[in-house]
């Protein structure tokens, strides 16, 4: 489990997060919504330890992190995978090398168990018959399933993804979504994950953070997101179409009613409880 | 700054690789500029010596302890911090912008230990190597060029060569060689570790890390002519 406790950071003077607290548990995945801005990349990097927070504490399994030094922090690193926004893999190695490169760093395995790993967590990842290619011959989906590769090798307890379906196609996004769950749940692992991809949400949500501006703006599941009656959360959510459903969903279960411009009809098609009219 | 490294088999790997890209990535460039220099340097001794008072031989001495003092360690630094220096500050650029040296971070290696130190160290290998390699090159070019244009014949040249040899001036150009190293390694390794932004501000960076590589070379040959010689 992590964690962060009135979290803050600034640059420059000016307030980046804002005391913000956090719980994120092992085996589900926890994820850090908010408008482009809005401090969850920030927040991100001063969990993983690449921003020192100005104040606050950040646990890993209840050992501050933010107090720790040296060969301490680097036990916890290697307990970290992250996939990056831009997926970090890499160029000069190619999709072997660069899975194989923390086990290379930080095992004394022989390399024949280390082709063994690297296969093992290609497979994992649904990608075969790629170990030679170089980063620049990959599309974006197969860069980010290596770097989720990459990022599983060592078996951390704790993943970490930034913005993971950013530049990719709907289909593709849901098929790393997938894998980020799957590979939560079997594993056990404490998944964070940085969005702003409504889809995503719906799809792999367990445990949701909404940050606006700074600070903490609301938290819960993916069921209560929907019902949530926080109308900064609400502009945020619904600005997608797909979710406009939802709010309609909800109005029609809340009130039996739609807005007129709505097809009642098609939304209960979509899975919306016909309205009690007795 | 730098730390014991995790794993030394990966940072002999890094070592060997940065010794290849620096070493013989610039040995080419290193050979041409050096024969030409020695081939310049021989045609316009002989075009200023025009007393008949002065051996011929002298050219070859003149050349010889030119191509040692200045030109070997100090024009081929200068050309290396362009070609190695652009080289390692875009690297490292290009690392930081796209997050690669953030996963490194994450993966808890130690990123300056790791992607700098073998930098600096291959260059210190390296670069006197090259500086060496000019040297002979240089006074082989001078040789050809005295021979072809009927300057002066071969074995006057090699006599020359021989006379008022004196070994400090090899020890001073190594020296020189040794410490423009360490500036053409780390100056880049700076502008290109700690870049910000995007690919404009990397190409800024290499350019920065080039001018200001060069600079400190002219400085540091002052000074260490000033202090050495």
């Amino acid at each position: 489990m992590i964690e962060v406790k009135n979290i803050k950071k600034s640059f420059d003077g000016r307030v980046v997060i804002e005391d913000v607290s956090a719980q994120m548990k092992a085996g589900q995945c926890n994820l850090i919504i908010g408008a482009s801005g809005s401090g969850k990349t920030v927040l991100q990097k001063c969990i993983v330890g690449l921003f020192e927070p100005d104040s606050g504490e950040v646990l890993y399994s209840g050992q501050d992190f933010t107090a720790m030094r040296g060969e301490e922090k680097t036990a916890i690193r290697k307990e970290i995978g992250m996939l990056f926004q831009g997926s970090a893999l890499f160029d000069s190695l190619n999709v072997e090398e660069n899975i194989m490169f923390p086990l290379s760093m930080f095992t004394h395995d022989p390399l024949k168990k280390k082709l063994d790993r690297v296969n093992e967590v290609l497979n994992r990842v649904n990608l075969d018959g790629v170990n030679k290619k170089f980063p620049a011959e990959l599309s974006g989906g197969m860069k980010k399933r290596v770097a989720l590769a990459r990022a599983i090798v060592l078996n951390p307890k704790y993943l970490f993804c930034d913005e993971p379906n950013s530049g990719l196609d709907p289909q593709t996004s849901l098929v790393i979504d997938k894998l980020i769950k799957e590979i939560t749940i079997e594993f056990n692992m404490t998944t964070v994950v940085n969005t702003h991809d409504m889809n995503s949400v719906m799809e792999i949500g367990d445990y949701i953070l909404y940050m606006y501006q700074g600070r903490k703006e609301w938290e819960g599941s993916k069921r209560d997101i929907i019902f949530s009656k926080n109308e900064r959360l609400n502009s945020f959510i619904f600005a997608s179409e797909f979710l406009q459903d939802a709010k309609d969903m909800r109005m029609l279960e809340e009130t039996g009613r739609i807005p007129n411009h709505r097809n009642m009809d098609a939304l209960i098609g979509k899975g919306a409880p016909p309205p009690d009219l007795g | 700054m730098f730390t014991r490294p995790e794993n030394h088999k990966m940072y002999w790997k890094e070592f060997i690789h940065q010794c290849t890209e620096i070493g013989f990535g610039s040995l080419g460039i290193v050979a041409i500029i050096s024969v030409f220099i020695g081939a310049v340097s021989t045609i316009q001794t002989a075009y200023q010596l025009v007393s008949p008072l002065i051996p011929p031989s002298t050219i070859a001495q003149i050349v010889r302890d030119t191509v040692i003092l200045e030109f070997a360690p100090t024009l081929v630094c200068i050309v290396l911090a362009g070609v190695a220096g652009s080289r390692i500050a875009s690297e490292l650029g290009n690392m930081r912008v796209s997050e690669q040296i953030d996963a490194l971070e994450i993966m808890g290696v130690n990123t300056k230990t790791y992607l700098i130190l073998p930098k600096i160290a291959a260059a210190l290998l390296m670069i006197p190597l090259l500086v060496i390699i000019a040297m002979a090159l240089g006074i082989w070019g001078g040789r050809l060029a005295g021979t072809m244009a009927g300057i002066l014949s071969g074995n006057i040249y090699d006599k020359g060569l021989l006379e008022y040899f004196v070994p400090y001036n090899v020890i001073f150009a190594l020296i020189k060689a040794y410490v423009f190293s360490f500036i053409i390694s780390s100056i880049p390794a700076f502008y290109g570790y700690y870049v910000k932004g995007g690919a404009l501000e990397i190409g800024r960076a290499s350019t920065k890390a080039v001018v200001v590589s060069c600079i400190l070379i002219l400085f540091a040959d002052y000074i260490l002519s000033a202090l050495l010689l």
